[in-house]
């Protein structure tokens, strides 16, 4: 009798909770957010929504993977033509130029200032809002989840060869890689894809090459392909050198493991990779994986720069209701607030992005925590000089089809069929034509 | 008296027919159309900005020496899919014609393939057929270097050559066996008793009265390895390595959709559409002249 009345009662609490959640859910003004991560970093998307409605009683975020950086630019843009588009949305370093030349957005400054919000423009570091800033030094979009790339190696391998530290210099790196392969200590020294971010984007900025002129497009529309007669070739010859010899491997998901599955299962004694992925490779590496992550090495008698800041922004949409953007505004200075840049790396590899969150983070001994150790080394390469209006970043049209062409000529090279520089001087050029192309189909607009 | 059933007044047979009609107008002359206006002009991503530019969009694509290459790939893709689907898929309905061992569960599973999706299909194939990790590595371990389709152009080329076939094979498969089936056991008992072997059996009675079906199922199996072979490009090479996968229509989805470039897509969809159509026309002028409907 009484167990019946304690269901009876419990089930009508749930009742009316589930009632006044509703009603409370009713009443709150909604606003769509798309994000692009998948996976393990998806969840967290999700989860930073959440975090976000548990903490409001006024609104609320509809919060909606798109399965992709790529398919999240390319549904906004189809959802945009069909005004079917979200409030805010997650756009990837290399949507950059499209979202600012197209007339469709609500650009960072001015939002801030239209609904009062409390962001901090000089509190991000200056190497993540200038890769994101106009060639004015305007904020047009939000700096969100940000890394930058490291080189990943494995202590074991490396202390049998007689090195205790990560290298500073490319030279002495594939010294390294030669002689653990010579020594037969790994599988393979060093693996790689075709993926350019961190060969030709990363390599070109702490080095202070240009991949392009008009300051990497930063200037203007007109920008043309360089990277073929600079340094970078002969660190692509040197690549293959290595490959020839049999000390370094390709791994794609193609061939059967990532890098990141060859260095987690320790047959690669080094890779070069995103920060972001230094909580996955706690996660994934075999038990008993001896391994630390260094700065980018350069060229001997290099003066390194800083290295390029990775990840995606947050843009907000134009053509939206007024209240729908004070939800965003609300959105935006939640997940932009010091607490919330604070946890963002506890939950991934990411970056904080404000220097006053890094501090307190710093202070609190986050650097000290042994699955967090190596994180600050990003920091340190990210802010290892002022950005030079080389280092700065890559502004080019339609950024994504040149990747996949350089992919492709890079392909053609290191399986044999090409010699690299032909392939890089055809990367340059067919690159080259997409550049044309973008500018022709912008003809008349400026690059703000 | 006129056979023909005929409609007293013509706004009746219109309305019957209308829902035909609006689907085809909405799901291809429509679609067609817009395509065709999108090669004619250079389209922002966004919109907007949309200026006409004549035929440059197709003077691109044509001097483009790589999009000659996804042609060439994507006509041998479309002979070697075609020839290893039919050759296969008659092999098997015959077989199971002839009711061989276990020819119910046969008859029963083949069909499977079809019914899954092709980015699956590429999966499974991208994990067996990997050269490190694959069940079909152990290969290498033989002969090293044999297989590495993340490397060679001309392995990727086979894997998806066989991933295709794999799937198309179940479809084919069907349609022989339904059209061996209709042939009346008379004809094949009548030619068994003057001592005619399974093979001259099937290739003097079976093949010509099976040539409908032959002829149909070239043409969709052309077609489909021309259009639907995108799903398992996309997953097992991505178009590579080094573009030897390639295939026109991927070359759409990564111009257009990756690229945000939907001119230059839309002007090799109007070549790709104009490619296949004359194929089809060839094979209906030509090839079916020479089939003989029962």
């Amino acid at each position: 009798m009484i167990s019946k009345t304690l269901v009876a009662a419990g089930l009508s609490a749930i009742a009316l909770m589930a009632g006044a959640n509703a009603a409370s859910a009713q009443n709150r003004i909604k606003f769509d957010y798309w994000y692009g991560l998948t996976g393990q970093l998806g969840e967290v998307m999700a989860l930073h929504c959440k975090r976000f409605n548990d903490s409001q009683t006024r609104y609320e975020a509809v919060c909606t993977g798109q399965g992709g950086y790529d398919k999240a630019e390319q549904n906004t843009i189809a959802a945009f033509r069909s005004r079917q588009h979200p409030t805010i949305v997650q756009i990837y370093d290399a949507g950059t130029v499209n979202f600012m030349l197209s007339g469709a957005t609500y650009n960072a400054v001015n939002f801030v200032k239209d609904f009062d919000m409390k962001v901090k423009w000089d509190d991000f570091f200056p190497g993540i809002s200038n890769y994101y800033a106009t060639s004015k030094g305007e904020m047009w979009s939000f700096p969100y989840n940000s890394s930058t790339a490291l080189l990943y190696y494995n202590k074991d391998h490396f202390a049998k060869v007689g090195q205790n530290e990560p290298p500073k210099t490319i030279e002495s790196w594939f010294d390294t890689v030669r002689k653990i392969k010579a020594g037969g200590h790994a599988e393979t020294g060093f693996c790689f894809d075709f993926d350019t971010w961190m060969p030709l984007e990363q390599f070109s900025a702490i080095h202070n090459l240009p991949i392009a002129t008009r300051n990497n497009g930063y200037d203007g529309l007109d920008a043309e392909m360089t990277f073929n007669k600079t340094k970078f070739a002969d660190y692509m010859k040197d690549w293959k050198k290595l490959l020839d010899e049999g000390a370094a491997k390709i791994q794609t998901a193609q061939t059967g493991k990532t890098i990141l599955q060859a260095f987690a299962d320790g047959s690669c004694s080094t890779m070069l990779s995103s920060v972001a992925n230094h909580g996955v490779m706690h996660s994934t590496a075999k038990q008993g994986l001896n391994w630390g992550v260094g700065m980018l090495p350069t060229y001997a008698g290099t003066e390194r720069k800083n290295s390029l800041v990775g990840g995606a922004s947050l843009w907000v949409m134009a053509g939206k209701s007024k209240e729908e953007y004070e939800g965003a505004a609300a959105f935006l200075d939640f997940v932009l607030s010091t607490p919330e840049v604070k946890w963002m790396p506890t939950v991934t590899g990411y970056i904080p992005i404000t220097q006053s969150a890094f501090k307190a983070m710093d202070n609190e001994g986050f650097y000290g925590q042994p699955d967090k150790q190596g994180r600050e080394i990003a920091m340190q390469s990210l802010t290892f000089t002022p950005p030079t209006p080389i280092s700065r970043g890559i502004r080019l049209g339609n950024f994504t089809q040149i990747r996949a062409e350089i992919r492709s000529e890079l392909e053609a090279a290191f399986t044999g069929q090409k010699d690299m520089q032909v392939a890089l001087d055809e990367a340059a050029s067919r690159s080259n034509g997409i550049l044309r192309r973008f500018e022709q189909t912008f003809r008349g607009k400026q690059l703000p | 008296m006129d056979r023909r059933a005929t409609f007293k007044s013509s706004w009746l047979a219109f309305a019957l027919i209308a829902p035909q009609l609006v689907l085809v107008f909405i799901f291809f002359y429509w679609p067609a159309a817009q395509s065709l206006f999108w090669a004619l002009t250079l389209e922002a991503p966004f919109g907007g900005t949309t200026q006409f530019v004549g035929l440059q969009n197709f003077e691109t694509v044509f001097s483009d020496k790589l999009y000659w290459n996804s042609v060439r790939v994507s006509i041998l893709f479309a002979l070697c899919s075609t020839t290893l689907t039919m050759a296969m898929s008659l092999l098997l309905a015959s077989f199971v014609d002839r009711q061989l061992a276990g020819y119910r569960v046969y008859r029963f599973v083949y069909f499977w393939p079809y019914a899954i999706a092709a980015p699956a299909v590429g999966l499974a194939f991208r994990f067996i057929f990997a050269p490190d990790a694959g069940f079909v590595s152990s290969i290498n371990k033989v002969f090293p270097n044999l297989w590495n389709p993340a490397l060679d152009g001309l392995d990727a080329f086979i894997l998806i050559v066989i991933a295709n076939s794999w799937k198309m094979i179940a479809y084919s498969f069907i349609f022989f066996l339904a059209g061996l089936q209709a042939i009346p056991r008379t004809i094949t008992e009548a030619a068994a008793m003057d001592g005619a072997g399974v093979l001259r059996r099937l290739w003097d009675l079976q093949l010509p009265l099976l040539a409908p079906t032959f002829f149909f199922l070239l043409v969709i199996n052309i077609t489909e390895s021309f259009v639907d072979s995108f799903g398992i490009v996309d997953i097992i090479t991505g178009g590579g390595p080094a573009r030897a996968t390639d295939l026109m229509v991927f070359k759409i989805y990564s111009d257009g959709f990756k690229g945000l470039d939907y001119s230059m897509a839309a002007a090799q969809s109007i070549v790709l559409m104009v490619l296949v159509v004359s194929l089809t026309f060839v094979q209906f002028r030509y090839v079916e002249k020479r089939v003989h409907y029962a």
